[in-house]
């Protein structure tokens, strides 16, 4: 920003703006990572460091055994597998429902678009801690308790309007004549939508996917109340039941190595799809 | 005669598109929502050995001398405004400074978004260690700081265990806000704060005269998402304090889950449900009433 920067210097001739960003980024930068950085931290330490006092910020010993622990102490392989296979099935199923579906409330004059649409804008906004009752009973009803279904389907719900919002605005801004000559070519609604259409829009269905996929491997309510087989868990549940196994000698090392584990897949996807990910978020909710 | 057909074509085609999203929406979101309002008028507890008994108000009547439902809701009043207050101006500012040019900006705008991405359930494990009374870094940099001499229980204390959920759930969610906030700064053209700046503007005036109402719907959208989600608060709190010491950390979404999983009562659960279902409604309404007038407001400094 020019202007901030001339207009900071021409009042005394210090240059504020040098000194106060870096402070500001640096702040910035401490309070987001801080957390993350003491977990990874304490997963590596020993356990006389983790329980000493003072604390121990450099410590000379450093050890994997917390991160082996989770492998042989618990099937802590199998929650990363179900909770991959939970979050991209419903991922694939979700961008299959919803892209087409944002391609109608984008494109087709249909009766009743308004109310859909409004619909979908206001279902964003109910917490899921409103539907775990309703949805229990249907869960009991069809036998899909420690059924993988009984997530997999909730979880496309939940994240069909962000996906719906997005991927419609994303057909918004395709060019109209490139329709209009499919139509022509005697291409029709479905054949122009799967074959022209959805190759284009690849980079939007990345972008929704991967918010998609986060929110799903982020799910909580759900997963605990349908899941209660052990090696049925997702992430979220299995950590955050670790602590739980006594209250004396609460396992810490185990604890952080299972944060930092668990959330491996996520500081990647952010590392890598930044940019996506920030687009996707800002025309999901600013759409919205 | 053949644009009617065409026309009718695609009105067929469109509901054929629509109708599977729709139908899993329908099944996910409406039916329990619609069952709450049905169940909240029958009782349905280890009372009736689970049997539904149709009691009218009744659930709604035992809400109103329910000291239990009135204390988490006043725990939800007490930390959605704290919170929300504060992640929208710590995300102002870390908007701000995204918003400048400078070296790293790229890598500083992924570290924002980790917090973020994590699952907040796991991260509620990694702050109650943070926690920890014990060997908690927090309690650690105070002891250093000279602060305090022995390690402060943070979670075992009920301002102090709000304090801490407050402060962990402002790290999760600021990014949210600062992105969308982003966004919203880098539309307004720069030539508003030239002109504002040679009339003689500090940028503290323009602060307030540029940025702020022009902001203004950005600022509305991400309160309204960030209050429908800090109002019905549940993993955080559940991981880190399970709504205790004493029910201090008792939001009204912890006290639902309670009272359907743990004393099975689903009548009342329902109520409860549906009141909270009722309260985000109004919220919204109020919301998109305030977002339609600044809409118009920025549209008018523009």
């Amino acid at each position: 920003m020019a202007i901030a920067q001339s207009r900071s210097q021409s009042k005394s001739g210090v240059n504020w703006r040098a000194i106060w960003l870096p402070i500001a980024v640096a702040l910035v930068v401490i309070f987001f990572l801080a957390p993350v950085l003491w977990q990874v931290l304490t997963s590596v330490k020993v356990n006389e460091d983790i329980s000493a006092v003072p604390t121990v910020y450099f410590p000379t010993r450093y050890t994997l055994a917390h991160y082996a622990s989770l492998f042989t102490r618990r099937p802590f392989g199998l929650y990363i597998l179900n909770s991959a296979f939970v979050s991209i099935t419903s991922t694939l199923l979700c961008l299959t429902l919803g892209a087409p579906a944002a391609y109608v409330l984008a494109r087709l004059r249909l009766v009743g678009k308004e109310v859909i649409l409004a619909i979908v804008l206001i279902v964003t906004l109910f917490p899921t801690v409103l539907l775990f009752l309703g949805l229990l009973e249907i869960v009991q009803a069809t036998n899909l308790a420690n059924n993988f279904l009984a997530l997999i389907v909730p979880y496309t719900a939940i994240n069909l309007p962000l996906t719906i919002l997005v991927m419609r605005s994303f057909f918004q801004q395709l060019p109209k004549d490139l329709e209009d000559s499919a139509r022509v070519d005697g291409y029709n609604t479905v054949q122009m939508l799967w074959q022209i259409l959805l190759p284009m829009t690849l980079p939007a269905l990345v972008t929704t996917g991967i918010l998609t996929f986060i929110a799903a491997w982020n799910e909580f309510i759900f997963a605990l109340t349908f899941i209660s087989q052990e090696n049925m868990k997702t992430i979220p549940v299995a950590t955050a039941q670790l602590s739980g196994a006594s209250v004396f000698e609460i396992p810490y090392g185990p604890i952080a190595a299972a944060t930092i584990l668990g959330t491996l897949p996520l500081i990647l996807l952010v590392l890598f799809f930044q940019r996506k990910i920030v687009q996707g978020l800002t025309a999901g909710a600013v759409k919205g | 005669m053949k644009l009617d057909v065409v026309q009718k074509r695609e009105q067929k085609t469109g509901w054929v598109l629509l109708l599977p999203a729709l139908i899993v929406l329908l099944v996910v979101y409406a039916y329990p929502i619609l069952r709450a309002f049905w169940l909240s008028v029958f009782t349905q507890n280890l009372g009736t050995e689970l049997e539904q008994v149709f009691s009218g108000l009744s659930n709604y009547g035992r809400m109103f001398s329910d000291g239990r439902f009135w204390q988490s809701l006043w725990n939800t009043t007490v930390f959605t405004t704290s919170s929300v207050l504060l992640e929208l101006i710590l995300g102002i500012g870390v908007a701000l400074v995204l918003n400048q040019a400078f070296k790293g900006r790229g890598i500083v705008r992924t570290i924002t978004l980790i917090p973020w991405a994590l699952p907040t359930a796991v991260m509620g494990v990694a702050w109650a260690w943070i926690f920890n009374d014990q060997y908690g870094v927090v309690n650690d940099i105070l002891r250093r700081l000279g602060l305090i001499e022995t390690g402060i229980s943070w979670l075992g204390n009920p301002t102090l265990a709000m304090i801490a959920v407050i402060l962990a759930d402002v790290w999760k969610t600021t990014p949210f806000i600062a992105l969308l906030l982003l966004a919203g700064l880098q539309s307004i053209p720069g030539d508003l704060y030239e002109a504002h700046s040679l009339d003689g503007a500090t940028p503290w005036q323009s602060f307030w005269k540029i940025t702020i109402p022009l902001l203004m719907p950005q600022i509305i959208v991400s309160l309204l998402f960030r209050f429908a989600q800090a109002f019905a608060i549940f993993d955080l709190i559940q991981v880190m304090t399970g709504g205790g010491p004493g029910g201090a950390t008792e939001t009204v979404s912890i006290y639902i889950y309670s009272t359907v999983m743990r004393y099975l009562d689903f009548g009342y659960g329902s109520a409860l449900i549906v009141v909270t279902f009722l309260i985000l409604v109004i919220a919204v309404a109020i919301a998109s009433f305030l977002l339609t007038r600044a809409r118009a407001n920025a549209a008018g400094v523009r």
